[in-house]
């Protein structure tokens, strides 16, 4: 279980955000939503451990995620606003290392699948800088449908850059993470449609917490 | 671990590779400024033995700076850096891993190639030995301080020129013990003393610089 107590952090003397809590359940989708510059990307930042918040505290099966470190990170797969993929490289080269990185199963039929999965079969064996945007954005997200064995993931934006099908292709996977008692936090500007047991909205706008009826 | 670690140098070295450039613009500058040396100062021999250990190990000190900036900045820009930060091995294993990894590409090339450089010089064949010898210890201290001067740059507008400012002074020792081998075994002194100098110094940042890398990393990532 993720929780998150009285979190607030500050960029230069201006408060990004304050007093964010939440918890977050096997199942359970969290949306982070708010303007740009409202703080999105430093909570996913502090959600990871990458950032210390300047108060509050995050907390994994009720350890402090500062203090547990590499314990907590081997159960997170983390997809950033930057897709960590190499330009020279090809999406499933890119993939292998990714996986060898995280300690995930990286065999080359389960690449292949996953490469698939996101629609860009085909194209595997492309140089990276050789593809566009949308489709560098699927590379990076392919990874989830290898990371099913990590419980929680934190997306920060997914679907930018991405399609209408490609859309639809994360949020299933992450319908399927979340069906098999999984965790998601998420950013986005849009509606997410993932089906799921229990969903909650944070605005970081005005701070306000609500669960939302899952679809 | 072995896995990532050795997953991580196959990476470093693939993308290596795929950009030749890189490698061999540490290498010909490397090539360019030693040699621009006897043209300078003419083709008197004695002159030119004596001033050949010191001006190797400065350009070899100065080529390893150029590839430096790159060590981190590449994974930093493109997201990288975050995975590893988040993987669940100690960042500080897969920087000496990268640090492995950049000397594989920018160092050991420079060891190389040195034997040909000190022909410029009229060098004899155990100076020649000894030149590579402490090469051979030498720039690995070279990339390993550099990583730490790299990891605190990270992300700074200025991190090309900050990097050398920041390092070449730690790198003083192991000019002066490097290039002091060469001429100790030209003068029929023998090496042994400072070699085992420089291992020292090896063995010193191997242990605390990939430490020192990955928290300046994390800072710099925060």
């Amino acid at each position: 279980m993720l929780e998150a107590r009285e979190l607030e952090a500050t960029r230069g003397s201006a408060t990004l955000f304050r007093g964010i809590g939440f918890a977050l359940r096997p199942g359970a989708l969290l949306r982070v939503t708010g303007a740009n510059g409202s703080g999105k990307t430093s909570l996913l930042r502090v959600l990871c451990g990458l950032a210390a918040p300047s108060a509050g505290e995050v907390r994994w099966n009720g350890t402090d995620v500062r203090a547990l470190r590499e314990d907590y990170w081997k159960q997170l797969a983390y997809v950033g606003h930057a897709n960590a993929l190499k330009d020279e490289l090809t999406a499933a080269e890119n993939l292998e290392i990714a996986c060898a990185l995280a300690g995930l199963d990286a065999a080359p039929a389960r690449v292949q699948a996953a490469i698939a999965r996101f629609g860009l079969a085909g194209r595997e064996r492309l140089p990276v800088k050789l593809l566009s945007q949308g489709q560098r954005r699927r590379a990076a997200l392919a990874r989830l449908a290898l990371s099913e064995a990590l419980p929680l993931w934190i997306l920060d934006e997914p679907f930018s850059a991405l399609d209408a099908d490609a859309v639809e292709r994360v949020q299933s996977a992450a319908g399927e993470h979340l069906a098999r008692g999984g965790m998601i936090v998420l950013t986005t500007h849009q509606e997410a449609r993932i089906e799921a047991r229990s969903a909650t909205d944070i605005n970081l706008g005005d701070g306000r917490t609500e669960a939302r009826p899952s679809h | 671990m072995l896995a990532a670690l050795r997953t991580v140098i196959r990476r470093d070295l693939l993308l290596a590779m795929r950009n030749k450039s890189d490698a061999a613009n540490t290498l010909l500058f490397f090539v360019i400024v030693s040699s621009l040396f006897p043209l300078g100062v003419g083709p008197e021999p004695a002159l030119l033995r004596t001033i050949a250990p010191g001006v190797v190990w400065v350009a070899a000190l100065l080529a390893s700076m150029l590839a430096l900036a790159r060590l981190f900045a590449a994974d930093y820009a493109d997201g990288t850096l975050e995975q590893l930060a988040l993987a669940p091995q100690p960042l500080a294993a897969f920087v000496a891993a990268k640090i492995l990894a950049h000397w594989l590409v920018s160092g050991l090339p420079l060891v190389l190639i040195a034997p040909l450089l000190g022909l410029q010089f009229d060098l004899s064949g155990t100076a020649l030995l000894t030149l590579m010898a402490s090469l051979l210890i030498g720039t690995p201290v070279l990339s390993l301080l550099g990583a730490v001067g790299a990891a605190l740059t990270l992300g700074l507008r200025a991190s090309g020129v900050l990097v050398p400012l920041i390092v070449l002074p730690l790198t003083v020792p192991v000019l002066v013990f490097g290039a002091g081998a060469v001429e100790a075994a030209s003068s029929g002194l023998g090496a042994q003393a400072h070699l085992s100098l420089l291992g020292a110094f090896l063995l010193i940042s191997a242990a605390l610089s990939p430490w020192a890398a990955a928290v300046g990393i994390r800072i710099a990532l925060e």
